[in-house]
């Protein structure tokens, strides 16, 4: 795999953590669950991941499960590059 | 110094409140009534002679040497057989006792060979110490006729006689010296609980014999060494003593390898190591031990060990010796030259799971103060990161539940996804011993493993469920719970949330959770899951003890959840013998994870967001620090691939080897433009390392590590380290040279600044900890001697918390191109990736990882056993020899992953838990094939590690 592969499949990997967390705040009352997804995103997700994160999102969110997408206005924006 | 000497009380402790007063030899002495006549002796301090009696086992009555008289009672009883009684009037020496035992040794001595003064027992034998205690002066016998002791009698082939038995690599048996005294028989039975050992023959010709008259490494022996510890005599004797002599002085410590925490003597003579023997007053191990911590310390001192530090421009070019000042010098400069360049957060480190509390506070602090950031992570992130998660939301606490005695007053013992008797085995002779009395078993796990069934032990039920169901089953317990009323509704109205309680059981009642509807889902009928979930909630004492099998996939933070869910509503929580329990893979994954190395949190488990937290540290350490979570592991190398992080420092991990989707890590390390290596070899990681820092073994350093009952165990220096410093000096001079000024003098005055900064530390001290011996965090004034059970009057967070578990599938599944599911564990004589067993003679018990397969399996695809078989996934293939067994259910193979050559982690995928980002090492779809030897990969995996271990010889002198 070349070193572009890895990085498609980074992109794709953030997709997949994003939608996992959601998948699991699915079963929860849906307030909660969005407020679940955007804390759990905000207290483990380093401002680079997020950073890219938000491309995704602001990019029209393709591929990312609707509640993250809902959950999206509470995750913070990272400051912009350190 | 001396050797630290341990009281032999002859037989084991009685439990009873109830309080005995006798006279021996004229003194009172009062003990718990169902003590022996011999046990109280000796606590007045007088030693009733013995020989096979030792307080480790039950008392025998067989050497007839221990005989006292008892006023008003005929005869001459055994003292370690007879239980005191109030005002028993005892004489432990009178002329007649004088007499017998002087006829008994006598007899014992015609039979025994006179070498004495060249017997590697010599110094440390409790036949010749008691020939002297009984005044043995002559032995009228004579040494001719009849005897175990000569190979010739008058030159005729003498046929009682066996020769040595030297096929252990780190102990003999010599039957010439044997006196059937049946410690090592008992040690093995009750003790570690293997039944490895009997006495064959009758009266004369009664022997002790490995498994069925086999020699010991063909026996069932696991090597655990309980039995060389019993024998009075050298029968049985470590080669160590043969080779050295007798030790002179000795050290208490800690074991290195798993997260039992095992203490030990190691017995010296000089700066060299004779023996390891663990310590009676260890409380995580209680004198007992295994085949690893006993004896397999010999990658301490073994050739491959690396002294001197070494630098390299490109991971291409050989390795260059430097002195300490150029390496650390190098680099600081690199760090600090990638920092200006690509940013603050370009670099970061990983904290080891192997070192000391004191050495991985200060590599995060290192990262935290010297670095400006939180890239910090741990090996726990790819084991128990989930059990941090799961049982800090749902208890408040991240961590176990109970200290390991609590297990002797468990009822029903259930094991999830662990197999102890392999990975924590000295906790798995403590368990068996308990179910052994009568406690019930239940298994949950994808294979047959020895806890199902072994001697004399039998799980009620095992749960051989598929890879990846565990919620699913988890959640389909709690459903008949729930739905046959069997919850603990009293306790979860007065210690958890009622409502959420509510919640959750409507959720876990709802037809899908049902036993029969997940029955096809996970492979475990219906009927089994229901039984086991009855006999867990009505059992008594219910204990979970769980393992990677739970934390491991990319459910494992739910299966965590899942298990705290079921142990609330019964009521399992909060007193002896029951709990939720992680058995933590490495000796100090507990104490890593405590000292703030996770990305997220500062030490104590305090998130990195919290003002007043970072205050404390801000103050402390004249720097303001990020409140932003930084990097994990998988986190790094994405982000390393991407360009923006490169930079890493690694102590004692081996991140290429251990961590899962190798290509994707090699991917990551080559991308980086400054990766330092701290650790004993040159380990896989170290193929892409610009920097090599040699460590220090655990016997060369002072500290402290927590095992998997929160223990804080002390970890002595016993000689100096061979490559000039302990690993928290190393760092602090990377510190140093990085200009930030630390100055610490000893690792108590690390401690000190944990204690001062984390409130569950706060009154751990070096001083304290020489005066308990050990104390269980939280340790502060609230629980001054620290915390054996913790949630006892209510939960860390207020209210035990339920919470939902639905059952999602993991993306890793089977279909036709790889229609077999691959799990992944450990065998008992290796440790994790093998770095330090693979050079110790563990390797006789395990040269190779092997693929276990199903004979149904394997015929399909003309499979023998001891063939080549290629793995494959989606993420890459690797070859190795396959076993056929049933262990292993149709459809799921598994291996072991202690040998770099085979790279096992090539096959694993990126898949991992949703809320941790612990790999999902336990389930990875494959295909199985036969194959003519190693793959591609690996022959030039082999080659770029074989060139990039080159070290230039110019700067060697």
């Amino acid at each position: 795999m070349s070193l572009d592969e890895h990085r498609a499949s980074t992109r794709e990997k953030l997709i997949r953590m994003a939608n996992q967390i959601a998948t699991f705040f699915h079963s929860k009352p849906r307030a909660e669950g969005v407020e679940g997804v955007a804390e759990h995103i905000n207290k483990f997700w380093e401002p680079r991941m997020r950073r890219h994160l938000f491309e995704i999102i602001d990019a029209g969110g393709d591929g990312l499960d609707e509640l993250v997408l809902a959950a999206a206005p509470g995750i913070r924006r990272p400051a912009e590059a350190a | 110094m001396g050797l630290v000497h341990e009281i032999d009380y002859g037989t084991p402790a009685s439990r009873s409140d109830k309080q005995v007063t006798l006279t021996v030899d004229g003194f009172s002495v009062t003990v718990p009534e169902g003590t022996s006549i011999m046990r109280a002796s000796m606590e007045a301090g007088i030693q009733v002679p013995k020989l096979c009696a030792t307080d480790m086992v039950d008392a025998f009555g067989s050497c007839r040497l221990c005989l006292v008289e008892i006023e008003g009672r005929a005869g001459t009883p055994a003292s370690c057989t007879t239980p005191v009684a109030p005002g028993m009037v005892v004489h432990t020496q009178t002329s007649r006792l004088k007499d017998i035992r002087k006829g008994v040794m006598e007899l014992y001595i015609s039979d025994h060979p006179l070498d004495c003064l060249t017997c590697a027992a010599n110094g440390d034998c409790e036949l010749q110490d008691m020939a002297g205690a009984v005044g043995l002066r002559d032995v009228r016998y004579g040494y001719e006729g009849d005897n175990h002791v000569r190979a010739k009698n008058d030159g005729a082939a003498n046929f009682k006689w066996m020769p040595k038995d030297e096929s252990n690599p780190y102990f003999t048996y010599d039957p010439s010296k044997c006196i059937v005294c049946s410690r090592c028989v008992r040690a093995c039975e009750e003790v570690q609980g293997t039944f490895a050992l009997t006495i064959e023959g009758r009266g004369f010709d009664s022997r002790v014999s490995p498994g069925a008259h086999q020699l010991f490494l063909d026996s069932e022996c696991v090597s655990c060494g309980a039995c060389v510890q019993a024998c009075p005599t050298a029968t049985l004797t470590e080669k160590s003593v043969i080779e050295i002599g007798q030790p002179e002085h000795s050290v208490v410590t800690t074991c290195a390898y798993c997260g039992v925490g095992c203490s030990f003597k190691a017995e010296m003579r000089g700066e060299e190591l004779v023996r390891m023997v663990p310590y009676k007053d260890g409380k995580a191990n209680r004198g007992h031990s295994c085949v690893k911590g006993r004896f397999a310390y010999g990658y301490a001192t073994h050739k491959d060990r690396i002294l001197k530090p070494m630098i390299r421009e490109k991971i291409t070019d050989p390795w260059r010796e430097v002195s300490w000042e150029e390496a650390l010098t190098y680099t600081a400069n690199e760090f600090r030259r990638i920092q200006y360049q690509y940013g603050r957060a370009a670099v970061g480190g990983i904290t080891s799971s192997r070192c000391t509390n004191e050495e991985t506070y200060l590599v995060q602090k290192l990262i935290r103060q010297g670095f400006g950031n939180n890239n910090v992570d741990t090996c726990a992130r790819v084991c128990h990161s989930p059990t941090g998660y799961g049982l800090g939301q749902t208890f408040g606490t991240s961590a176990g539940t109970q200290d390991f005695d609590s297990v002797e007053h468990s009822d029903v013992i259930v094991v999830i996804g662990a197999n102890p008797a392999s990975a924590h085995p000295v906790f798995a002779s403590r368990m068996k011993k308990r179910i052994r009395q009568g406690a019930k078993l239940i298994v949950i796990d994808p294979r047959r493993t020895e806890m199902v069934k072994s001697a004399h032990i039998e799980a009620e039920y095992h749960l051989a469920l598929k890879p990846g169901t565990n919620v699913a089953v988890m959640t389909a317990l709690a459903h008949v719970i729930v739905t046959e009323g069997i919850y603990d509704e009293a306790f979860i109205r007065e210690r958890c949330d009622w409502s959420e309680f509510e919640d959750w059981a409507a959720f876990v009642a709802e037809p899908q959770n049902s036993p029969e509807a997940i029955e096809a889902l996970c492979g475990v009928p219906a009927e089994t899951i229901r039984g086991a979930a009855r006999l867990y909630a009505r059992g008594g004492n219910g204990a979970i003890y769980y393992g990677l099998g739970v934390t491991e996939h990319s459910q494992g933070s739910t299966t965590v959840m899942a298990i705290a869910n079921l142990a609330m509503a019964t009521g399992n929580i909060g007193r002896e013998g029951v709990g939720v329990n992680p058995l933590r893979g490495q000796n100090n994954v507990q104490g890593s994870c405590d000292m703030g190395s996770f990305p997220h949190e500062l030490p104590g488990y305090r998130h990195i967001s919290g003002d007043a937290v970072r205050e404390i540290y801000e103050s402390l350490w004249g720097v303001k620090l990020d409140n932003e979570p930084g990097l994990r592991i998988p986190n790094m190398l994405d982000a390393a691939v991407e360009g923006t992080f490169k930079g890493l420092y690694v102590q004692g991990e081996d991140i290429l080897q251990s961590d899962p989707d190798t290509k994707h890590v090699a991917a990551g390390l080559a991308a980086m433009e400054c990766v330092v290596v701290h650790d004993l070899f040159l380990n896989e990681t170290a193929n892409y390392a610009h920097v090599f820092l040699p460590g220090s073994t655990f016997l060369e350093k002072d500290g402290t590590f927590t095992n998997a009952e929160r223990r804080i165990n002390r970890v002595r220096r016993v000689m100096s380290p061979k490559n000039g410093y302990a690993d928290w000096e190393v760092t602090q001079m990377m510190a140093q040279a990085m200009g930030v000024d630390w100055n610490y003098q000893h690792p108590a005055e690390i401690m000190d600044e944990i204690a001062k900064t984390t409130p569950s530390f706060a009154g751990v001290s070096y001083d304290y900890l020489e005066k308990m011996g050990s104390v269980q965090w939280p340790c502060n004034e609230k629980a001054p001697e620290g915390t054996p059970i913790m949630h006892i009057d209510g939960f860390v967070r207020g209210k035990g918390k339920f919470i939902r578990t639905e059952y999602v599938a993991t993306d890793e599944k089977t279909g036709p191109r790889f229609p077999l599911l691959l799990t992944t564990g450990r065998i008992l004589s290796q440790y994790n990736v093998g770095a330090q067993t693979r050079r110790t003679d563990n390797v006789v018990w395990h040269e190779e990882d092997r693929l276990e397969i199903h004979p149904h399996d394997a015929e399909n695809r003309g499979l023998r056993d001891g063939d080549w078989v290629r793995i494959q996934s989606r993420a890459g293939e690797t070859t190795l020899r396959a076993l056929i067994t049933d262990r292993v259910s149709p459809g799921v193979v598994y291996t072991t992953f202690h040998h770099p050559n085979t790279q096992a982690n090539v096959v694993t995928t990126d898949f991992s838990d949703w809320a941790t980002n612990c790999p999902e090492y336990k389930v990875t779809a494959v295909q199985v094939a036969p194959s003519n030897g190693p793959s591609d990969w690996q022959v030039e995996y082999d080659e770029q590690a074989r060139q990039s271990r080159r070290i230039t010889l110019e700067a060697a002198e």
